[in-house]
């Protein structure tokens, strides 16, 4: 038997499943390439911060949600992406062709190290080592000559030929490039025998095991796939950004990380992008709510920062309260809706 | 040179072996020997040391001392996932399924390790991937077929009824292609239908595809019908061995099971 079963298991594992999904993934296309030619520059650099938003968590999904293992420096790996972008392409002078996986290895050569405690620890002890790594990447950045501190760097320009990548609409290419082909990776790796050890290890690591997964191999791979990931987004908003300081990467930026994924939805892939969208598009609604209340309310604009950190509190505890598997949940929710209506059941 | 040769025969060898837990002693100088092709059974009071003893073959726990040989091999200090991969399969007592996966995919996780493909490939889908993901694919769909599990394939565990679990348990077992296989109390908490479903299914495991088997159970018409050698365990030593007819008229193993009783 099997041979003649063969087609329908490549259906069975295939990428896109069935005629919803193709046909969200044609309409999402046609929109995405048509957007920056009808968005304002500010609505376009919207967008270029949710792409890189979404390659981060991407990464961060396939450790915590997938994995189960918790990581509070996620920031710090971004930022670990970002300086070695700026100083390879500043003092090497390597093209961002070249930088652009360094960065990312760079990234995940750290994140391996991140790993290996998650041998040992689990939970809030995993957390507090984690975030022990963040507050030591900040420090090296701050203090070491080489970073230049406070002052932060300059990022060069990327440049193909003559060709100079400058305008948020040649970014917006850029970052939708990057980000398609880091979803495209990451829903075939977690299609594939590793995504699947990966979920065994969150779900009953012991059981896992005894099924012949090595936890060690796979835990520390998970970190360093999702340092890779967060590398790659670092890289990428440095360029963008052409100055990059150690602020960029604190701990609120692991933290905003934490709430994509939380609210896009733990463990899938949809889940990271719609989380990323959301947690982006939280700041920019903020601020255009304390502008349209300033004249009532003139003090509201100086309590953005905190005002950022709070609602990002309560989207967190919100979702988990109300909908644990977060957008992803909500959008399979209406998708069996409309399949099955007009019945209800 | 005869005790020699009595051993070499033995696929797994158990020599000594005791655990304990803080001052519990959950088992105490423990040895036995599993010929292959042998449905194997250990049954004893609740806390016996049973499901210990698995655990102690699986690398679970560490013995405190003790060997235990698997085809020569000895298992004590190796790793679990390592241990797994020389071809000891494990069924748990307490279902402990990936609860957030579908019965297919608990089964393709059990195969992971047969799959030698990298990160690379698996990142874009390619070549080995794909072909290793296929072949392994047409060898769960066997196991699938073999334990009837064909209507839930595309189902998560957690919706299945406590008897289905199960059996997914023991399919996962069988898809790692195990040479000797560990189940513990694969017929607890099941009805009667179940049972007999279970027991056909042991033995097919056992007759048809060659897997040495290791029973724990309580149902003692199951031990009876299937095993071809009993060892009893009792506060944690063993107590007897023997054919099941031996076993039964064993006066300590029926005082010790009518003790239970009384206390
Ligand atoms: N991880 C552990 N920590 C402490 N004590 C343990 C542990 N595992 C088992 N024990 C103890 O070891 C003894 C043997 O337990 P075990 O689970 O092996 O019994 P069993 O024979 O499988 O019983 P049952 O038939 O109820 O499954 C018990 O007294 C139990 O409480
Ligand atoms: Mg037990």
């Amino acid at each position: 038997m099997g041979r003649k079963f063969k087609t329908s298991y490549q259906q069975d594992s295939a990428l896109f499943q069935n005629l919803w999904v193709k046909s969200w993934l044609a309409i999402a296309i046609v929109v995405l390439c048509v957007l920056p030619f009808v968005l304002k520059p500010y609505e376009l650099s919207i967008m270029n911060g949710i792409g890189i938003a979404v390659i981060g968590a991407l990464g961060l999904n396939l450790l915590t949600g997938y994995t189960g293992q918790i990581s509070l420096c996620h920031g710090a790996l971004v930022g670990i992406g970002a300086y070695s972008t700026a100083l390879l392409s500043a003092n090497l002078g390597l093209h961002f062709l070249v930088s652009l996986p360094l960065s990312g290895l760079m990234a995940a050569a750290l994140g391996l190290i991140v790993g290996v405690p998650s041998l040992r620890l689990k939970g809030l002890y995993l957390a507090l080592g984690t975030l022990a790594f963040g507050f030591i990447f900040e420090y090296v950045i701050l203090h070491w000559n080489l970073t230049q501190g406070e002052m932060g760097l300059a990022v060069p320009r990327i440049q193909f030929a003559s060709f100079v990548v400058e305008t948020e609409r040649h970014f917006y290419f850029l970052i939708l490039i990057t980000a398609a082909l880091a979803t495209l990776a990451a829903k075939n790796i977690a299609r594939s025998k590793i995504g699947r050890c990966f979920v065994a290890i969150c779900d009953r690591d012991i059981a896992a095991e005894a099924m012949g997964i090595s936890l060690t191999k796979y835990k520390i791979m998970a970190f360093g796939i999702s340092a890779f990931y967060a590398g790659l987004a670092g890289c990428l908003l440095a360029h963008y950004q052409q100055w990059i300081v150690p602020g960029n990467f604190d701990l609120m930026l692991s933290i905003s990380y934490i709430a994509m994924i939380i609210m896009g939805g733990l463990g899938t892939v949809l889940g990271s992008i719609l989380g990323a969208g959301l947690i982006t598009l939280i700041p920019h609604g903020i601020v255009y709510l304390t502008d349209a209340f300033k004249d009532v309310w003139p003090g509201l604009s100086g309590l953005i920062v905190s005002f950022k950190l709070g609602v990002f509190g309560l989207v967190i505890v919100g979702t988990l309260l109300f909908e644990p598997r977060g957008l992803f949940g909500i959008y399979q929710r209406i998708k069996v809706y409309w399949k099955t209506w007009p019945f209800k059941y | 040179m005869a005790i020699v040769s009595r051993e070499a025969s033995f696929q797994l060898t158990v020599k000594e072996v005791s655990v304990s837990f803080g001052g519990i002693k959950a088992i105490q100088d423990v040895s036995l020997g599993v010929r292959p092709g042998q449905i194997y059974s250990i049954i004893g009071p609740n806390g016996a040391g049973k499901t210990t003893l698995f655990n102690c073959i699986s690398g679970i726990y560490h013995a405190d001392h003790g060997s235990i040989l698997f085809d020569g091999v000895e298992l004590i200090g190796m790793k679990p996932h390592k241990i797994t991969q020389l071809g000891i399969g494990r069924a748990f007592q307490n279902i402990e399924l990936f609860k957030g996966m579908t019965v297919l995919d608990n089964l393709m996780s059990a195969r992971s390790f047969h799959m030698s493909y990298g990160l690379l490939r698996a990142a874009f889908y390619l070549g080995s991937c794909m072909a290793q993901e296929a072949q392994n694919r047409d060898l769960v769909e066997d196991v699938i077929e073999f334990l009837d599990l064909q209507h839930v394939r595309k189902t998560p565990v957690m919706s299945l009824s406590y008897g289905m679990q199960k059996r997914v348990e023991l399919a996962r077992a069988l898809a790692m292609e195990p040479k000797i296989l560990l189940v513990d109390e694969p017929v607890s908490g099941m009805n009667l239908e179940e049972r007999e479903d279970m027991a056909r299914y042991l033995i097919d495991i056992n007759e048809e595809k060659g897997v040495t088997v290791v029973l724990i159970e309580h149902d003692m018409g199951l031990v009876m019908d299937l095993s071809e050698t009993v060892t009893v365990l009792n506060f944690g030593m063993k107590i007897a061995e023997g054919t099941p007819g031996e076993i039964s008229e064993n006066p300590e193993v029926i005082k010790a099971y009518l003790g239970e009783v009384h206390t």
